[in-house]
Formats: structure tokens, sequence, C-alpha cells
């Protein structure tokens, strides 16, 4: 019979053993690899998040807080981004970059993915190694080759708007044909077999059938290629003329290698406010139309391999 | 007749478009670093016919990159800084990766879309970000100095190569983890399960089962940056800008926009793209693999 004496009380442990006894503990989760990961993200975020309080700041310094203030959106008579020239006209040039990409590269891209996924003859193999080049291919090369090919080439096109909306169609449409593809895929061929069984032509089954259905994706595409234009800096500066051609990007660049106000930050926030809420709205309409098509089990995998599919 | 031309009717803008504005510039690059100056003007003037061209400035590029020659020291740093890079990325991603594919239980969800955030936040204001924490009076120093880890203040952003690899590392790492999610995600526990029915540790099941597995991730992750990486000129030109760190992309930046040298600038990117085609290529193939393994699985 064992008495209360007996059963001798655990050692006091000190605050640090007791924290390494959590780290390591072998029966329990794998404690390092949540401290390490919870620290990655805030290695990721938290510098952003800095720089976006920044562009709040109430004096010309992006290092020392002195309180908030919305000075350098639009209350600055000079520096802030609403009076700014340069500033805006960076805001308005990447805006309209971003609105003509996505008018040209969707319905562009769209018709390609439709094309090599039904397409089985001579060509279509090349064409889709094609289509994956752009994906891999350093923007440097890129921009190195457009700026040579407008300027030695097609002389008439010169640099400038032009050529940065070209420029970013070339990189965008392969981006629509992988999300649109996906998509094609996992419709599957059987709701068009059906539509001809019933007596309609190739052309009244895509239009009738297979474009409603692509619609999710569609749209998803046009947000995604709406953000990559938005965050593209490297062909938009080796195809801008300056001045007005300069976008948000070229912006942020040219004042992190001088002296940069907390309008730079004020900037960059915008843009990454529009680029993050065109991607969430194109990936919420993504879920909305798709909600009833997603097996219960498979919800995390998929949203992350859409959203993977997308970058 | 219009059946057989429908589908590649379909495809043809988009493959005309390609061909016009990808195939012909790149072949553009080609004949102007194979082609003349013109003696009034000083333009490049691109050479179309190879049987004219002139190798010239091909030859002065390759022998500028090998030892004592001006390029050496630029694709020498280019090479390790991108080995460093890479090295680190993985030491940090898959860790992270691996919690949240095996492990973060209901956080999973969270995980996921602040693992995918910094993808949509463009990498200039990811660097302006550091530039700020970075500055002389910048919380970095500002910490450390407080802490008396440093006496004063350190010129983070004066040259070193040290802060340009940290920035290439937070720059690019977040397109690196996500494949290496991918893979770990896909691995089916039953075989982790048989790993430990059979006697294998945690470790030994980890080396045994989990790393193999996931070594398509690791290689498609590492090209997938590392050709970004490569062509990089505008991370070390905004955390350092000073020439002991310039990589192979500033030296093609310098010709083309100060310089004023295009065919050896054109030189340069031809030289820069056949090394990565070379990376390229493995990557688009390890992808078909698995692809077709995953067909006939």
């Amino acid at each position: 019979m064992s008495t209360a004496a007996e059963v001798q009380a655990p050692p006091r442990l000190s605050a640090w053993s007791r924290f390494r006894g959590w780290l390591t503990n072998p029966w329990g989760r794998p404690r390092f690899l949540v401290v390490f990961t919870w620290a990655y993200m805030i290695w990721a975020l938290v510098p952003v998040l800095i720089a976006v309080q920044f562009s709040f700041n109430d004096s010309r310094s992006r290092t020392v807080w002195e309180g908030f203030s919305t000075r350098w959106y639009w209350g600055d008579p000079v520096d802030s981004v609403w009076h700014d020239p340069a500033l805006r006209n960076a805001l308005v040039q990447s805006l309209k970059l971003a609105t003509a990409d996505v008018l040209i590269a969707t319905p562009i891209g769209v018709l390609l993915a439709i094309g090599l996924a039904r397409w089985t003859g001579w060509g279509s193999r090349p064409s889709n190694f094609l289509m994956l080049f752009p994906l891999v291919t350093p923007e440097i090369v890129m921009g190195v080759s457009l700026l040579l090919l407008f300027t030695r080439v097609f002389t008439f096109v010169g640099t400038g708007t032009t050529a940065q909306i070209l420029g970013h169609v070339t990189f965008s449409i392969s981006y629509v044909v992988v999300i649109v593809r996906g998509r094609l895929f996992s419709i599957g061929r059987q709701y068009e077999e059906a539509a001809a069984d019933l007596g309609a032509s190739p052309a009244v089954a895509l239009y009738r059938v297979l474009l409603p259905l692509l619609m999710p994706a569609i749209i998803a595409s046009a947000a995604v290629v709406f953000a990559i234009s938005l965050d593209d800096f490297v062909i938009s500066q080796w195809l801008s003329k300056g001045g007005e051609t300069d976008t948000v990007p070229i912006q942020i660049y040219a004042a992190t290698r001088a002296a940069p106000l907390p309008s730079t930050n004020a900037i960059a926030t915008i843009m990454m406010v529009l680029t993050l809420v065109s991607v969430t709205a194109g990936f919420l309409v993504w879920r909305a139309f798709t909600r009833g098509e997603r097996r219960a089990g498979t919800k995390v995998a998929d949203e992350a391999g859409a959203a993977m599919q997308m970058r | 007749m219009y059946r057989r031309w429908l589908w590649p009717g379909f495809a043809l803008p988009g493959i005309v478009w390609l061909i016009v504005l990808f195939l012909v510039p790149f072949y553009a690059v080609v004949a102007v670093a194979f082609g003349t100056v013109d003696p009034i003007l000083g333009q490049a003037v691109p050479l179309w016919n190879p049987l004219e061209w002139n190798v010239g400035w091909m030859l002065e590029v390759l022998e500028q990159l090998t030892p004592g020659g001006r390029f050496f020291g630029a694709a020498v740093r280019t090479i390790v800084y991108v080995g460093i890079a890479l090295v680190l990325s993985l030491l940090i991603g898959y860790p992270v990766a691996y919690y949240i594919a095996r492990h973060a239980g209901r956080t999973k969800s969270l995980l996921l879309i602040l693992l995918i955030a910094p993808l949509w936040i463009n990498y200039l204001m990811r660097m302006l970000a550091w530039v700020n924490l970075l500055a002389a009076d910048g919380f970095v120093n500002r910490f450390l100095t407080f802490t008396h880890v440093l006496a004063e203040p350190r010129d983070w952003l004066g040259g070193r190569a040290s802060t340009v690899i940290l920035a290439l590392v937070y720059g690019y790492i977040p397109f690196m983890i996500l494949p290496l999610f991918a893979a770990l995600d896909r691995i089916d526990r039953s075989h982790l399960e048989a790993a430990r029915d059979l006697g294998a540790g945690r470790f030994s099941t980890f080396l045994n089962v989990t790393l193999p597995l996931s070594k398509a991730g690791i290689l498609g992750g590492a090209v997938l940056i590392a050709l970004p990486m490569f062509g990089d000129y505008y991370t070390p030109d905004i955390v350092s800008g000073a020439p002991q760190t310039s990589m192979i992309g500033n030296q093609i930046d310098f010709y083309f926009h100060v310089g004023g040298q295009p065919p050896i600038g054109a030189a340069i990117t031809v030289v820069l793209a056949v090394f990565l085609t070379v990376l390229m290529a493995y990557y688009l193939w390890t992808i078909h693999k698995a692809s077709r393994e995953a067909r006939t699985a």
C-alpha cells in the first residue's frame, strides 16, 4: 500500500527547461515546427505591414513613427500620391496597362486554351510547348528581346505604352491558358458530347454549354492577369520611354535608389490593396461558381491547387 | 473541313502572338548579338542571316567571362549568390511546407493563405519594406544597437553580399514553398504508416519515405526560383547598388541602359539564355515525367 508521501512531487522545472520540454516533446505535435513556421510567417509578412504603417506616418521619416496621418495619400500639397504628378501618372499608367492587358490577353488565352485542349493534330505539341516557355523565361531575357524587337525590327512601335501593353499581353497569355485549361480538364468532354448528341453543332455546343461552364475560370484568369500586370516591373521598365510611361513599380524602384518618402510606401500600399482585392475577387468568384462541384474531403488541397495554379 | 480546322483556328491568334512577340524577339537578340554597329549613327544593326554573322561580340563576351575577364566576377557572384540563396530557401522552406502539409490541422487554411499572400504583394514593395528596415536609423539597426549586439549602426545597404543574398531569399522563397507544399501534401499517408508499422522511427521514416517522395517538389521549386534569380538585376540594385555585388543581370542592364552597347548586352543575354535553357529543359522534363507517372498510376 502506497501512501501519499511515497509519491514524489515532480521536480520543479525552470521556465527554460519547461519551454524546452514543450518544444521537443516527442509525443506531442512537432512544436519546433510550429514555432519555426510562425516565425517564418512573421518574417515574411511583418516587414510589409511595417512599410504599410509608415505610409501613414505624420513625418517625412520612413523609420521613426510620429503619429497617424493620411498626408502621403492626399494631404500633402506637393509630395502626396494625389498631388505628385509623377506618382499619380504612374498609378494611371499601371491601371491603363492592366486594363488593356485583361481585355486583350483574356480572350486570346481562352481561345488558345480551348484550341490546345481539343486540337490533337500536327502542330499541337509544339504549340503546347511554346505556350509553356513564357512561364519559365526570366523576365530580363523577355525584356531585352522585346526592347530590341520594338526598337530594331518593328520600329514603328518604339518604346512606350503600346510596347508595354504588347509585352504584358505576351507574358499574360500563358497564365490564362494554364488556369482555363485546368478547368477544361476537370469539366471533361461529356457535356459537349451530350450537346452534340442532342443535335448541337460544335459552335453552338461551345457557346451554349462550354462557355458558361468555363466562366469561373475566365473571370479568375482575368483577375489574375490584372494582378500580374500591376505587379510587373521588368517588362514595363525595359519598354518604358520614361516620363508618363513609368508605372508604379518603376517609381518604387527609382525611389528606393534615391531618397524615398513615405509617399512611396503609400503608392506601394495602394498597389498592394488593388492586387490583393483583384486576386481575392477572382478567387471568390471561382469558389462561388464551383461550390457544388467540390467533394468535402478535398477542399483545402483543391483550393490550394487553384491558388497555386493561378500563380 | 470545318471541323478539322475548328480547334487549330481557336489556337491560332495565341500561337501567332507568341511567335511574333516571343520567338521572333528572341531571334532579334541573337541577330543583334551577332550583328554589326552602324558606323555613323552608332546604333546596333541586327544581322538576320546566320551566314553573315559577326562573331566578334560573342567572342569578346566569352573571353571576358573567363578568369581575369570583366564579367568573370559578376558571373561567379551570380552563381554563388543563387546557390547560397537556393540552399537557404530550401532549409527555411522545407520545414514550413512540411509542417503545413502534415501537421497544421485546423490552422492549415489560414497558413496557406499567409503562405500565398507574399506572392501577390509586389516584389518591389517587399524590397522597399527591407530598405526601410535596414536604413541607417531603421528598425534593424535600432534593435541591434539597443540590445548592444552592435556598438554602432551598420551600413546594411552599402554593398554587402549578405544583404543581397538575404534579399534574394526573402524575395523568391514563397515561390519555392508552394511546390514543396504540393509535393508533401500529395504523399499518401499510408506510405508513412507502413514505414512506421515496419519499425521505422520518425527520423528514419522522414529520411527513407518522405524525403525521396518530395524530391520532385524540391527540384521543381529550386529550378522555379533559380531561373528568375539568375536574371535578377533589381534586387542587388535596390539593396546594394554597389559594383562589388553586381550580378550578370546588372551587366546586361548596364550595356543597354547606361553603357549604350546593345550588342554586348545582347551577347551576354544569349549566353545567359543558353545557360538557363539547360535548366529550363530539365524542369520541363521533370514536369513531363511526373505527369506521365501520374497518368499511368
